[in-house]
């Protein structure tokens, strides 16, 4: 152990540890910008910067490692100067249009100077050239808002494995940006969000469609229908001040109501729906001995990263349209005729804690009824924004339900939000199915957790199933680079394109970067929706009485002409250039 | 080779380089030189030998730097040591049927001293070569590089052969420390201390890179070490790597000095080739390999954590330190990184003993410092001096003072991370600490001397917006920091600054030093400060009196033609580029014609009308 | 900030030949990406998109790492350099010797800014650092050629001998 002295108070702390969590352990917070554990340790904003008893010039203490007998100080005159300095120099080259940005009240920068007393106007001079790029259906890079911090490149090449952003240019004229100043559109990018979750500024954000969603509420001749993902009720509540691992589903529905959307709709019933559709895929390719593994296509971060960097893939991924394009296309087929509306009367809006969903929406081949599936996608952030704009008070609602008919959900369909959760719910299903008997338990245990592969084997009848989950991009690409060179041996995998699945997607509510290394947000999340599940009366997708109901009502059985008609859909290869 | 006996062989063979009745003529071979075809100049040389059959009787080398580039192209003739400078193509036949035939000089190309006005037979006897005491660059100039018979006949690779037939690792790093070597790149840290730590730090794979990135503005010490004497630094990595255990070595070299990259190179095949390079050096256990690895233009790169992320293959970063080199440098294993010119002292310490060394230079500055002079002076070229010359030396007796007359104002040491040096301070003994102590630095050895002639705040400006250019953009400080001070800087010859201006760029400066991630931000203030500290008062002119006291600064001056001078020649106004000059009305007195007059509000501020009034001297700056 | 590259790719497959036997030897070499950046621009000229994308294919990096790189080293173009490079040093040594005013004329002479290519690609103008000659300053490189102590005067004449 090391022990060493911060603003005189005695500390012990293990050898390698760096003065910024030496700090943490008596309770002091030296602020950060750039810094991020492990993954971006470069020292390069300066707002960490601390005076060292002996030292020739002020240490960033996000990068300094702690000696014996140090004595540091957090917090001097000369240490707030110059952390003022530092962001007063950053805010001279920075898009101040801070009162309409959509990180205002949540925005890293703007606290630092807050909490420093900066002079935005100390340092005028001229500004880094930058345009913003809206290339995309999913993303807005904004540079004049970029302070350089580079967690978003970091986050993009040692996560996920992509890379498609980087570092260009030098000294004043340095960006982030893609290669030859590309469009974003024009890159390979896996549209996950992840840069804009670690981004400390309204330099990286959604692309917004509460306009468009606002626009169909208020046209007297739309059913404005909505959905929610799993994974949204888990978080929603930390835009409302609720601690980081809330249920807020009850209240979530009250809110849509006040929103005024005619009917509130589950995604989790869909998720029911695609276990039912992927688990008779499943048994069938193993019957067949064709296409093996399956691998899920719920994520559309890492499907795009797949027809990207492994289309070659493509024959393996199930073929099942993921729950969000199911919802909107069971919404425009079967709820349209069952009510007797004209699908192109129905507006749905699904709101998703994901950005690539975005995307995803206007994919080809994603319009069973004619007209595209689903209208708009809203991530939960947007969703709190809109709320908080309507003045819904959202702590002060009752908890409301779900609408009939395709608001019913079972345990199964719940846990989708997490890593795994996909996995365990096909194999509640497919295990019942194929061994005609019931599970003694339903949990599946091994597939859980916040790691980053997972892998079981089970026994199923006189199968032998290998299972694999993945989250994260990089860890997609270490499963894909077994399965091109032959090593695989699993037969069904699991694959999310967010670290932790959509409890952690691009969508989600935005915590700085000292909450997110100092609590595992993936895992209080995805508690919440284990949870659910635990609660739940039906746990299992195939006894879902409505999803029963539809197949006898309208698909017939899984995997029949009519469910590949509508809830089906196909992959291409894409060009990385 | 395998042995010291086959070592002391080739010395042996090669003996005495300029004995036995030959004539040999040097032709500096050096980037200066060639650049004014000195090339052309050896083959013309050739061709009159073999006219006159000559080719048993003189031989003609090409070597590299003499270090008098101003007066290039130098050829020096051996045995007598005859120095002629500026030589040309034309000059070839008086030197061989004069001077090697005859035995006759050629006197209009001997140098001229410019104070005594007499002619100088010998190198040794200028002026410029008299108070130099050549350790770094002990064979530039006298051998030629790309033969490495030359470099092993005067006294190459015996320190290497000592050190790994005779020496503990420990016994090197001890002689390294005990003869005070400190770094030549610039902060002067002590080389045997650096060796020392890495040798302290367990790992199967160490690294030792040498830092060729020579890149300090108007520094080429390194460069002219490399393309004169290459072997002298493959030499002294080898003996670095085992002293520190390390098997494996990088010299990261800049790509803009072709002639030291190829000359390294070949001096590299040749080592590899007689196994001073490869694997068993000299039949011990002692294995080296080297590597050149080119820098692509980009400053920041001689810092040495940037150096080390550039040979990695990425952007030319910094990184923050600790972790230390010596800890974990290049690919993460402990490195080791000294400059070219520290390199060339390493195998003088260990032939001559460190005592040797220590009894050259200050208390705290031991041995030699090469500097290279530029700007306004006399001798423009490279000189190596004890450490503790001063200025004055360096300026007036070896430089040759200032060309026409002009008062020396102030010299600019340690580039773009130094600062400027009065003239009140030019008895200042020249090592690390006085520098330091008077708000300058070594740096890699640049000395920029500048007359009154020469604005401080534009050559500040000058300096700042080299590395407001080559900063990295990687922290905050430096980033925007330093193209903020830029910003007032310029308002300050713009005349648009106020006194708190000035204030406020102060405060600046000492954020920027204490805030910087690496040394390149950390020393960016210091030429601004520097000339804060010394030629305030030019500051003060710029923002109160809205005046370039040396009429550089465009903005603050302007032209005039003096009414009762000028002929009205109108030579001006059409030389004029902007329209801006016109006739008046008013003929002077004894002249026929009408004088001219400047419109200020049309006038580009070039210049040309002045140097079209060179005769007549009716126009000049205000 | 979007360049518009209007000068296109011209590669021919003996280039792209040589290029990926350099990329094959550098493949496993620590840190090769630099020099496969530096030899590959020794065999176009300069690192258009298409040779971008080959050394990162290659080398496993992705193509913004490529382009980072490229955009931080003043030495890799991103476009083609003219026929005859004219270069200005503006180091210490040259510029308090009155540099900066050859590379107005120069500037002005060709039409072209720093960095630039004339329309024929004739000419390419560069401002270099420090190329060592300080005791030739002021001085300017025309390819391999160089001229030292010169005025801005001295200009046109150098120029009109590259002239067609």
């Amino acid at each position: 152990m090391i022990n060493l002295k911060i603003n005189n108070i005695p500390v012990s702390v293990e050898a390698g540890t760096t003065i910024l969590e030496a700090a943490k352990q008596i309770g002091i917070k030296i602020p950060t910008l750039c810094y991020m554990k492990e993954i971006n340790e470069i020292g390069a904003c300066r707002v960490c910067v601390v005076e060292v008893k002996g030292a020739r010039s002020l240490v960033a203490a996000c990068v300094y490692p702690v000696n014996e007998g140090m004595e540091v100080f957090t917090d001097t005159p000369a240490v707030r100067k110059a952390r003022k300095t530092t962001i007063e120099l950053i805010l001279s080259n920075h898009n101040k249009s801070c009162l309409s940005c959509d990180r205002n009240m949540n925005c890293e920068l703007q606290a630092l100077s807050y909490e420093y007393g900066c002079d935005l106007n100390a340092y005028a001079g001229e500004q880094t050239p930058s345009e913003i790029d809206i290339s995309t259906d999913y993303l807005v890079r904004d540079n004049s808002k970029c302070v350089l911090c580079r967690r978003c490149v970091a986050t993009c090449k040692s996560i996920q494995h992509v890379a498609v952003i980087g570092t260009m240019n030098r000294g004043f004229n340095t960006s982030i940006g893609c290669a030859f100043d590309a469009d974003l559109a024009e890159t390979s990018c896996a549209a996950c969000g992840q840069c804009i979750n670690v981004c400390p500024t309204g330099a990286l954000t959604e692309k917004s469609e509460i306009d468009n969603v606002r626009a169909a509420l208020a046209d007297p001749s739309k059913t404005v229908i909505v959905g929610t993902a799993p994974a949204v009720r888990a978080a929603l509540g930390e835009e409302f001040g609720y601690p980081i691992g809330t249920n807020v589903e009850g209240k979530m529905v009250s809110s849509l109501r006040l929103l005024g959307f005619d009917k509130i709709f589950d995604v989790n019933f869909t998720a029911d729906l695609t276990i039912l559709e992927e688990s008779h895929e499943f048994i069938e390719r193993v019957q067949a001995g064709e296409h093996l593994p399956l691998i899920t296509s719920c994520s559309p971060g890492w499907i795009r990263f797949m027809e990207y960097y492994y289309p070659e893939l493509i024959p393996n991924i199930s073929s099942c349209k993921s729950p969000q394009q199911m919802f909107g296309a069971c919404v425009k087929t079967y709820y349209a005729e069952k009510m007797g509306i004209d699908p192109k009367d129905i507006y749905v809006v699904s709101v998703m804690p994901c950005v690539a969903k975005k995307f995803e929406k206007n994919r080809a081949d994603q319009a069973a009824a004619g007209v595209q599936d689903v209208d708009a996608v809203l991530t939960t952030r947007e969703l709190a924004k809109m709320i908080k704009a309507n003045g819904v008070i959202f702590n002060q609602l009752p908890d409301g339900e779900f609408d009939a008919p395709l608001g019913e959900y079972t345990g199964a369909g719940v846990i989708f939000g997490a890593t795994g959760g996909v996995m365990e719910a096909a194999l509640r299903t497919a295990v019942e199915v194929i061994t005609g008997e019931k599970l003694d338990s339903v949990e599946f245990e091994a597939v859980r957790g916040t790691q980053g592969i997972k892998e079981a084997t089970y026994k199923v009848g006189d199968l032998e199933v290998s299972v694999a989950v993945a989250s994260g991009l990089e860890n997609a690409r270490a499963i894909c680079e077994q399965i091109k060179n032959g090593t695989c041996k699993y037969q069904f995998i699991e694959i999310m394109g967010c670290p932790g699945g959509c409890v952690n997607g691009g969508g989600q509510p935005i915590q700085s970067s000292f909450v997110r290394r100092n609590t595992d947000i993936r895992a209080l999340r995805a508690k919440v929706l284990y949870e659910i599940d635990a609660n739940s009366k039906v746990r299992k997708s195939h006894e879902n009485t409505v999803v029963d109901t539809l197949y006898k009502e309208y698909f017939g059985k899984p995997g029949s002409h009519k469910a590949h008609e509508v809830l089906h859909t196909s992959y291409v290869k894409r060009e990385k250039y | 080779m395998k042995t010291v006996a086959e070592l002391q062989a080739i010395k042996q063979k090669k003996g005495e380089l300029f004995g036995a009745g030959m004539h040999h003529i040097l032709v500096c071979g050096g980037t200066g030189c060639t650049s004014s075809k000195s090339m052309n100049i050896i083959k013309a040389l050739n061709e009159k030998i073999a006219e006159n059959k000559l080719e048993s009787k003189v031989r003609v080398v090409m070597t590299g730097c003499f270090g008098l580039c101003a007066k290039g192209p130098i050829v020096v003739i051996y045995p007598e040591g005859t120095f002629y400078h500026s030589v040309k193509v034309e000059d070839v036949n008086d030197i061989i049927q004069q001077h090697v035939m005859a035995g006759k000089p050629v006197e209009r190309l001997l140098h001229v001293e410019a104070d005594t006005h007499e002619a100088v037979h010998k190198l040794g006897d200028t002026e410029f070569m008299r108070k130099q005491k050549r350790v770094a660059l002990r064979n530039c100039g006298v051998i030629n590089p790309e033969n490495i018979e030359e470099y092993i006949a005067r006294d190459g690779y015996q320190a290497l052969a000592k050190v790994v037939n005779e020496m503990t690792p420990d016994e090197v790093i001890d002689t390294m420390l005990k003869s005070g070597l400190r770094g030549r790149g610039g902060a002067g840290f002590p080389t045997g201390r650096k060796w020392q730590f890495a040798k302290a730090s367990v790992s199967d794979v160490k690294y030792v890179c040498c830092n060729a990135d020579e890149g300090d503005p108007g520094a080429f010490m390194d460069r002219s070490v490399l393309e004169g004497d290459p072997h002298v630094v493959i030499e002294a990595m080898a003996i670095a790597a085992y002293a520190i255990g390390s098997n494996q070595g990088y010299v990261y070299i800049r790509a803009e000095y072709p002639i030291a990259v190829q000359r390294l190179q070949k001096a590299i095949d040749d080592a590899r080739a007689n196994g001073l390079l490869g694997e068993n050096i000299f039949g011990s256990n002692f294995s080296f390999n080297l590597e050149i690895r080119l820098g692509a233009g980009a400053f920041v790169c001689g810092e040495e954590t940037a150096l080390m992320t550039s040979i990695e293959g990425k952007r030319g970063e910094p990184r923050p330190r600790p972790p230390f080199p010596a800890v974990k440098g290049l690919f993460g294993k402990p490195t080791i990184l000294n400059n070219v010119e520290t390199y060339a002292n390493v195998p003088a310490i260990i032939r001559n003993g460190p005592e040797w060394f220590a009894s050259m230079g200050t208390e705290k500055s031991k041995g030699t410092k090469v500097f290279a002079l530029g700007g306004n002076i006399v001798n423009t070229g490279l000189v190596e001096v004890p450490m503790g010359t001063t200025l004055r030396e360096i300026v007036y007796e070896i430089g040759g003072g200032i060309p026409n007359g002009k008062k020396f104002k102030s010299a600019q040491t340690g580039g773009p991370s130094g600062g400027c040096i009065p003239a009140h301070l030019i008895d200042t003994p020249i090592d690390y600490d006085n520098l330091i102590a008077i708000g300058s630095m070594m740096g890699s050895g640049g000395l920029i001397v500048m007359d009154e002639n020469n604005c401080m705040v534009d050559i500040a400006k000058f300096f700042l917006e080299f590395t407001v250019d080559e900063s990295c953009g990687k922290c905050t400080p430096c980033r925007i920091g330093n193209k903020r001070l830029l910003e007032l800087l310029t308002k300050v010859t713009n005349g648009t600054a106020t006194m708190e201006d000035i204030d406020r760029m102060e405060q600046l400066c000492y954020y920027i030093k204490e805030n910087s991630l690496c040394g390149l931000g950390q020393t960016a203030p210091n030429p601004v400060l520097s000339t804060l500290r010394y030629f305030r008062d030019e500051y003060v002119a710029h923002v109160q009196d809205k005046v370039c006291p040396a009429h550089v600064c465009k903005n603050l001056i302007r032209y005039e033609i003096d009414k009762d001078t000028c002929i009205g020649c109108g030579l001006c106004q059409r030389k004029c580029p902007a329209d801006a000059i016109e006739r008046t009305d008013y003929v002077a007195p004894g002249h026929k014609l009408a004088s001219m007059r400047i419109n200020v509000e049309k006038c580009v501020k070039c210049g040309a009308c002045m140097e079209a009034c060179q005769k007549i001297k009716a126009i000049r700056k205000v | 900030m979007k360049k518009n590259t209007t000068i296109p790719f011209d590669g021919t497959p003996e280039q792209e030949q040589q290029l990926r036997a350099v990329l094959s030897k550098l493949k496993n070499v620590p840190g090769g990406l630099m020099p496969a950046m530096q030899q590959a621009q020794d065999i176009y000229g300069y690192l258009p998109k298409e040779v971008q994308v080959i050394i990162a294919e290659e080398l496993g990096v992705s193509l913004a790492e490529v382009y980072g790189i490229a955009t931080f080293y003043a030495q890799f173009a991103l476009y083609p350099k003219g026929q005859y490079k004219v270069a200005v040093c503006l180091g210490t040594a040259c510029y308090v010797k009155g540099s900066g005013e050859i590379f107005d004329e120069l500037s002005k002479q060709l039409n072209i800014a720093n960095g630039e290519v004339t329309p024929d690609k004739r000419f390419s103008l560069d401002a270099t650092r420090c190329i060592g000659c300080c005791g030739l300053a002021p001085v300017m490189t025309i390819n391999d050629e160089v001229y030292g102590k010169i005025t801005a005067k001295d200009v046109a004449g150098i120029l009109a001998k590259y002239q067609a």
